[in-house]
């Protein structure tokens, strides 16, 4: 079986990216393609998880889904490829759906699993936001499988990759990308393994500080509940929920949110949750692993600190 | 100014989810449903933003049967002008991404808007199928949107950040949360939707590529283990120790 696994790639090999390099590995013969700017040196370790074949972009410098898509349907055609398999990122979304309407190929959207076992081809995915778990069927012979980001587990298998650039007309961009606005050195919520939330609870947002030390003791991002968002505390990207980011991390500590069902289906994906309310009746304890009946004002600085002592005898 | 905007139905958002018939089937037992919130608080409210400043139309697009009527209806209530309803039930994606493709190719609209994704399926794929089949520039993940004559400056999310973008018409465009506020309707545009257009179409042909087998509901959480307040130190303790996610 010949995969195309299609990744982004810029200072290291991000969790996502070993993640979908072990699941391209598991379907066959790994082609990794990506563009840009990348040093041989991280091409290279691409052969850790199993890449043996890399294909370089290096004249696309900027994300555009029409060129992304173009170049990753030509490699598609040229190495006969079964299987693509990319990361149901921000890229992602854009270019997976476009690749399989394009090739008339099945799409996968949000891959959880590898394969079941069975005559046909079978995975997982999330629906209902969360609340509820489809096994999709494709049917057709090229399949598109966009994995979501922390649900497969990687795993390394060496091999020494052989990398080729590659240099095609892939056609002019209709999109322009003005300008960049970086939000932070951050993990992404949706690849975050730790995540700190917080909602109305805090009370305002200038009493976010316990929140983000706590963030920043364990490594974690910051979220929050969507009234926090709607109501400006927080910016719009930190909502997490039915209508906001999904997120599956480890571990999520949620503060001051009562847990109405709309943000738990964005959160119950996650490992392990835990809870801060001082209203023991909040529905959240219902879905939480470990429960904290107490103030988020008292209970987050002295979690920070037990942290920040963990931390410093390990 | 022409604006094509997808409406899908889905469950009320505080729907209690399960299924029937082997777990094959969703069971839309006591479920209300509502339009999709990301095509109407976000793509539906900008369309209707633009025409109101710039002058032109909102049509909504639709692949269902008429039980999708209602939900129609409340977009039309809100302020679309004209709602299309492709009779069909959606198999899948790409059937809907072809019928709508199929309608709009001979429409001429200049921005097709979809909502980031439904919260049923949550399958992000409508626009960037769209703009596949109809060879148009994808916007997807759009936070934001202005329009300048022809062209259009929009605001995405993308890998670590916004991104600031241009493009001519047509495109397509996923609008997701910071686009647009929720607009309720009010008495004058519920009487006004009853008469507005809606005109129903029958699909093209076209077989399903992908189809759910059977469904699963998550394994419930066990219980919730209490850690006293004061003693922050047991549960950094649980969380290495017991849970390993530390």
């Amino acid at each position: 079986m010949s995969v195309l696994v299609f990744v982004e790639i810029k200072d290291k090999l991000t969790k996502a990216v070993q993640e979908t390099i072990t699941y391209g590995k598991s379907l066959g013969n790994v082609t990794l393609l990506t563009y840009g700017d990348v040093s041989d040196s991280l091409l290279l370790e691409t052969g850790n998880f199993g890449a043996e074949h890399v294909l370089i972009c290096k004249s696309i410098n900027e994300r555009n889904e029409q060129l992304l898509s173009n170049l990753i349907i030509n490699a598609v055609k040229k190495y006969n490829c079964e299987y693509i398999v990319l990361s149901q990122d921000q890229t992602g979304k854009a270019v997976g759906p476009r690749v399989a309407a394009n090739l008339e190929a099945g799409h996968i959207s949000g891959a959880i699993s590898f394969p079941e076992k069975s005559d046909e081809f079978i995975v997982k995915t999330n629906v209902f936001s969360g609340k509820a778990i489809a096994f999709v069927s494709v049917h057709t012979p090229i399949k598109v499988i966009s994995i979501l980001p922390n649900s497969i587990p990687p795993k390394e298998n060496k091999t020494t990759a052989l990398i080729t650039e590659i240099n095609e007309d892939l056609g002019e961009a209709r999109i322009k990308v003005k300008e960049l606005k970086p939000l932070g050195d951050g993990i992404p919520l949706p690849e975050a393994e730790l995540v700190v939330s917080a909602g109305r609870g805090l009370k305002g947002p200038e009493n976010w500080g316990i929140v983000e030390e706590l963030a920043n003791s364990l490594g974690a991002t910051t979220a929050c509940s969507r009234p926090v968002a709607d109501i400006g505390w927080r910016p719009h990207h930190e909502h997490v929920g039915q209508t906001g980011v999904a997120i599956r991390p480890n571990l999520y500590i949620a503060a001051g949110i009562s847990g109405a069902i709309q943000h738990l289906a964005g959160v119950n994906g996650s490992k392990v949750i835990v809870v801060i309310n001082t209203d023991p009746e909040a529905p959240f304890f219902k879905a939480a692993d470990y429960g904290i009946i107490g103030d988020a004002f008292e209970v987050l600085p002295r979690l920070t600190s037990a942290i920040n002592n963990f931390k410093s005898s390990q | 100014m022409k604006i094509l905007v997808c409406i899908s139905k889905v469950p009320d958002t505080t729907s209690k989810i399960n299924f029937v018939d082997n777990n094959s089937k969703f069971d839309q037992n006591g479920v209300q449903y509502i339009v999709n919130p990301y095509d109407e608080w976000y793509a539906l409210v900008r369309a209707l933003e633009l025409v109101e400043s710039n002058g032109g139309t909102v049509t909504t697009i639709t692949v269902g049967n008429s039980s999708d009527d209602p939900t129609i209806r409340k977009a039309l209530a809100i302020g679309a002008n004209d709602a299309v309803r492709i009779n069909a039930n959606p198999t899948d994606s790409y059937f809907v991404a072809k019928q709508i493709a199929d309608y709009a190719a001979n429409e001429d609209y200049d921005i097709i808007m979809t909502g980031k994704e439904t919260i049923d399926y949550n399958g992000s794929q409508i626009g960037s199928m769209l703009s596949a089949l109809l060879e148009m520039p994808f916007v997807s993940l759009a936070s934001k949107l202005e329009t300048e004559g022809s062209k259009a400056v929009l605001e995405r999310d993308v890998q670590g950040g916004l991104e600031v973008v241009e493009v001519d018409f047509p495109f397509v465009l996923s609008a997701s949360k910071g686009m647009a506020e929720q607009r309720i309707p009010n008495m004058r545009g519920i009487m006004a939707a009853r008469t507005k257009p809606l005109k129903v179409i029958e699909p093209v042909e076209q077989k399903a590529l992908t189809s759910v087998v059977k469904f699963e509901l998550p394994n419930p959480k066990t219980g919730c283990k209490y850690v006293d307040p004061e003693n922050m130190e047991e549960l950094v303790e649980l969380l290495h120790n017991e849970s390993k996610v530390i």
